[in-house]
């Protein structure tokens, strides 16, 4: 395979992106390295995202469900860890922990349980459906994280220190970073491995021919459901990372603005791209940190330069540097 | 008359610290100015920004930074770590809702910075999570409950109580029965955010309740008053003085007439500082101060005389010098407790119309020199 | 008392479902014509609830307030088509979604920049004030029962629109073949326009007689757009009879399991937890209805005559 101009782009916004903080630094303005540790998780849940709609055409409006579990998963091991009572399920117990590794595990996996559910639930349905019921789920999840009061309701749980990683210090803001950057990395080649691969051509063909694909023996309900599974697992994983930037986690990390957010950055950067969410993350960060730091308005703004992007720039920001329309 | 005070309280305070300069002092202001709960956010500003003006010459070194956290605790954490790393503030102010303090104030002053509450008052942060430079010019969240369920007793034996399905609205009816010992006619959590209340109101309408005790901040109260005023049920309401403060009572209408409700201040309280409190305030902004104006303005005159005091680079000649309070509150006296949560008089109010101006006037006292209940679980002494 | 109390909530429920119909109405009919997913609705309905109480400040009457309502609500919503919608027609659902939540963004703020961030005034009108008696005993309030009449009369007006006039045969056109209408010689963009502007004002009425029992406050329809959604859903999208079935439902549902799954609970635990736990799966219940509905029916209660 040669390398295409979009392949090029691609490289190049991941380069920069690690440019940032290291530019940052050396400028003297550390608080752009949380920016740019930002963009990298943003990055990452949007790839997520970007598996089943991007790949699978399944525009999914709940990926805060996923996003969110995964954050509350960070918290909630976090707090145990810190207070060292186990995590109490009834027939057995989960000790709690501050090791990033372990969280991710556990937050992969009830990113992808989760999206067991939803998914088998909601890929009976498509279209205009698929859309409603997976904003549906998702307000059903953050009615409950809001009303349970075991972690803090609507009050949110606060992580008293950042996770550990074994061999880093984690509190330093330029690892944390390039922890993070380095699972995006990691998340863009499954992605781009996913696409190229027979299961990602599979999934591929039933977003531009459902029964084509039937006749040949598919079945594009399971292939559907897998690519769904492992969308919600990359996004839970972006979650946890997510709640260690913040050192909190709250019900508005499973808000449907949250999920609303995570499609913006797709659309930003260019449907289906590999490196489109990284440069939706990028362009969206910068966007709310510049015009927020301007005017109380800023949402207006950036709602018309939403609109306009829809309307006028279809390809988003690689495809305007790649300058041809994706096919397809 | 106002300035004169200020002036002579500066020269008394540079004269007995002597050292003290007029160092310049950083402040970061995050509140709510965009979305649902911007009215809020925006008289916590005013109010903040008026104590600055009013307090002249010696405000002259105070810097604001303000910045808008669209209610969004992420939000709020992000420009927290901004103001902190980049504009280098020595203090944070501002945040209106409990979520987002509890987001923004541990890594705070986890980094060495203060922060100084104007309206958020976890149980958390009053209890086992306080800290030695967090200070709240506001209230513990429960405050204002516990001094409605005080006054419940003078003349109630069987209240309804009802808050949402949230930390703060389950606090809130704790606080309450801390202090109630009439009978419960029922006990009610509604969802965040509910609009429309009229099952609820039936329930109430059955109970056989002789008062209704209500916490519902901003949109909700708003829904709910209106609805209740036309179910027809006559049960008398009362609640804490969120519900019924000044940028929600024009939107509630005369359906908040009579309700008695539970503030450490309200605009008729007689003293100077008040006074002159409401008559700048209205005069630069053309309207009447809301209780968060009120503690936002006393958050900024604490501020302008703890700097006045001690500098900030000094962190624990400043912490002293705030933990002594020496500015003239508009709610008259006003003292830390060792949690540095305010030791003040609550008072109750009753909604009245002064022209065709609804607005609270008090009517006794609920609590003189009232504690929070959870200073005995905060280590600092 | 108790079977009084059980009138009276199934009389909430039915109100909550009636309004939701109004604003689901509107959603499925721009769905069913034009194919798409419009999530600004919530925002006509903000237009129309802010309209209303800025005429009814202005002119002491609630009536010239409900005028009001209709007129800025169809007029924005025409406005919106003609500048923005239009050109999403043929694209797929997932830049309409976008464009939609641009709108909403743009829609909130500009709302706010032009009446301020505290919450307006609105009252019930002098004429519907007070409340009427319930068998057993009961009394209910007038302006809630009128909403019930006038979201009767509505789905009714709107049944006979669509069997009944030029206009509706164009919808029903338009709905079962988008190209052969156009190539029939029906001025297609006037009918979309017309359509959309019909659905706004529609949102628009129930967001001006909500107004009047809520608060007027920015973002006030992003709860109620999420609640329609659900309603469409269950009901099928596209499909009048199924918003009307899937709002009753969903009315009744929530207010009901508010009602009654807290007593349900105080059978087994004390009422303050009963509260709590109550509370908390009332607040998801009706996306567990939904959920089962579309196990069952992956199309809806409804599904319109083509999918």
């Amino acid at each position: 395979m040669t390398i295409s101009r979009e392949t090029a782009v691609g490289i190049g916004l991941v380069l920069i992106l690690l440019a940032i903080p290291y530019a940052a630094i050396e400028l003297g303005k550390p608080f752009y390295v949380t920016l740019a540790t930002r963009m990298a998780i943003l990055a990452l849940a949007a790839v997520g995202l970007n598996l089943a709609l991007g790949l699978g055409g399944l525009v999914s409006f709940g990926h805060a469900a996923f996003f969110g579990i995964g954050g509350y998963a960070a918290g909630i091991l976090a707090s145990h860890g810190f207070s060292g009572q186990p995590l109490d399920f009834g027939l057995f117990s989960l000790p709690g922990t501050t090791m990033m590794p372990a969280i991710w595990v556990v937050a992969v996996a009830a990113g992808g349980l989760l999206a067991a559910v939803i998914g088998a639930i909601s890929l009976r349905t498509s279209g205009v459906y698929f859309i409603m019921i997976t904003l549906a789920f998702a307000q059903m999840t953050y009615y409950f994280a809001i009303s349970w009061p075991a972690y803090g309701g609507e009050d949110g749980l606060s992580i008293t220190l950042r996770n550990a990683f074994p061999g880093v210090n984690t509190l330093v803001p330029i690892n944390f970073f390039l922890i993070c950057y380095g699972l995006l990395a990691a998340a863009l080649v499954l992605f781009a491995l996913t696409r190229d691969s027979r299961f990602g051509a599979a999934l591929q063909a039933a977003r531009q021919n459902e029964v084509r694909v039937a006749t040949v023996g598919i079945a594009p309900y399971r292939i559907r459901l897998a690519a769904f599974v492992i969308s919600g697992m990359v996004t839970a994983l972006a979650g946890a990372l997510y709640a260690d930037l913040n050192r909190f986690v709250s019900p508005s990390m499973l808000s449907w603005h949250m999920s609303g957010e995570l499609i913006v950055l797709i659309i930003l950067g260019g449907v289906g791209r590999l490196a489109g969410p990284v440069a939706g993350a990028m362009l969206f960060v910068l966007f709310e940190f510049l015009l927020g730091g301007l005017t109380e308005r800023w949402q207006f703004f950036l709602g018309l330069a939403l609109l306009g992007v829809v309307l006028f720039a279809r390809g988003g920001l690689v495809g305007l540097l790649v300058g041809r329309p994706r096919h397809g | 008359m106002r300035k004169l005070i200020a002036a002579s309280v500066l020269a008394l305070a540079t004269g007995v610290s002597g050292g003290a300069s007029a160092e310049p002092v950083k402040v970061g202001l995050i509140t709510t100015l965009s979305g649902g709960g911007a009215g809020l956010g925006i008289d916590a500003r005013d109010g903040f920004l008026l104590a600055l003006k009013n307090a002249g010459d010696a405000a002259a070194e105070i810097e604001v930074v303000t910045e808008d956290d669209g209610q969004k605790p992420e939000l709020a954490v992000q420009i927290a770590d901004k103001m902190i790393q980049s504009d280098q503030v020595d203090i944070l102010t501002g945040i209106i809702w409990s979520n987002l303090a509890m987001a923004v104030v541990p890594g705070a002053v986890a980094q060495g910075k203060f922060y100084i509450s104007v309206n958020a008052g976890p149980s958390a942060l009053a209890g086992s999570q306080c800290n030695e430079n967090y200070f709240n010019v506001a209230y513990q969240n429960d405050n204002f409950h516990e001094a409605m369920g005080q006054y419940a007793n003078e003349t109630y034996r069987k209240t309804f109580i009802m808050a949402p399905n949230y930390p703060a609205g389950t606090d809130s009816l704790t606080g309450f029965k801390r202090y109630y010992k009439g009978e419960l006619a029922g006990e009610i959590y509604t969802q965040v955010g509910q609009t429309d209340y009229a099952a609820e109101i039936a329930q109430i309408r059955a109970s056989g309740a002789d008062s209704l005790f209500i916490f519902l901040p901003g949109g909700m109260g708003i829904a709910f008053m209106k609805q209740y005023a036309q179910s027809g049920v006559d049960i008398p309401v009362i609640g804490p003085g969120f519900s019924f403060s000044q940028d929600v009572l024009p939107a509630i209408g005369d359906a908040a007439l009579g309700v008695k409700n539970s503030a450490s201040w309200a605009k008729d309280l007689d003293n100077d500082a008040s006074r002159t409190f409401v008559e700048t305030f209205q005069a630069e902004y053309g309207r009447l101060p809301s209780i968060y104006a009120a503690q936002a303005y006393d958050t900024g005159n604490l501020i302008v005389s703890a700097a006045a005091r001690a500098s900030v680079k000094d962190a624990a000649a400043f912490r002293a010098a705030l933990k002594e309070a020496g500015f003239d509150s508009v709610r008259g006296k006003f003292s830390f407790n060792t949690n540095n949560h305010p030791i003040q008089d609550i008072y109750v109010r009753e909604v009245v119309k002064e022209g065709d101006v609804l607005t609270n006037k008090i009517i006794g006292t609920a609590f003189t020199d009232h504690k929070d209940a959870y200073a005995e679980q905060c280590p600092l002494k | 008392m108790q079977t009084a109390l059980f009138i009276e909530q199934m009389l909430n429920g039915l109100q909550l479902g009636v309004m939701l119909f109004l604003m689901a109405a509107g959603l499925t009919l721009i769905f069913g014509v034009m194919g798409l997913i419009n999530l600004a609705h919530g925002s006509l309905y903000m237009v129309g609830a802010f309209a209303c109480a800025s005429a009814a400040a202005a002119t002491g009457s609630f009536w010239a307030g409900l005028a009001a309502s209709l007129a800025a609500a169809a007029a924005a919503g025409a406005i919106v088509e003609i500048l923005v919608i239009r050109r999403l027609y043929r694209r797929d659902h997932l830049d309409q979604v976008l464009a939609t939540f641009a709108l909403i963004l743009i829609f909130s703020e500009g709302t706010r920049w032009l009446f301020g961030s505290f919450p307006l005034y609105l009252d019930i009108p002098p004429l519907l004030q007070g409340t009427v008696s319930l068998p057993g005993g009961s009394r209910y309030q007038l302006y809630r029962l009128a909403i019930i009449g006038v979201g009767i009369a509505v789905a009714v007006a709107l049944f006979l629109l669509i069997a009944k006039t030029r206009l509706g045969m164009r919808i029903r056109a338009g709905e079962s073949d988008r190209e052969m209408i156009g190539a029939l010689g029906v001025d297609i963009r006037t009918l979309y326009t017309l359509v959309f502007a019909l659905g706004a004002a529609l949102a628009g009425l129930a967001g001006a007689l909500v107004g009047a029992l809520q608060s007027v406050q920015v973002g006030m329809g992003e709860p109620v757009l999420i609640l329609a959604f659900v309603v469409i859903v269950i009901g099928g999208i596209g499909s009048i009879k199924g918003a009307l079935v899937g709002a009753v439902i969903v009315g009744v549902t929530d207010t009901m399991g508010r009602f009654l799954l807290p007593q349900l609970f105080g059978l087994l635990m004390p009422p303050s937890q009963a509260g709590l736990v109550g509370g908390a799966l009332a607040s998801m219940l009706i996306y567990i209805v939904m959920a089962v509905v579309l196990a069952v029916k992956p199309q809806g209660l409804f599904p319109a005559a083509k999918g």
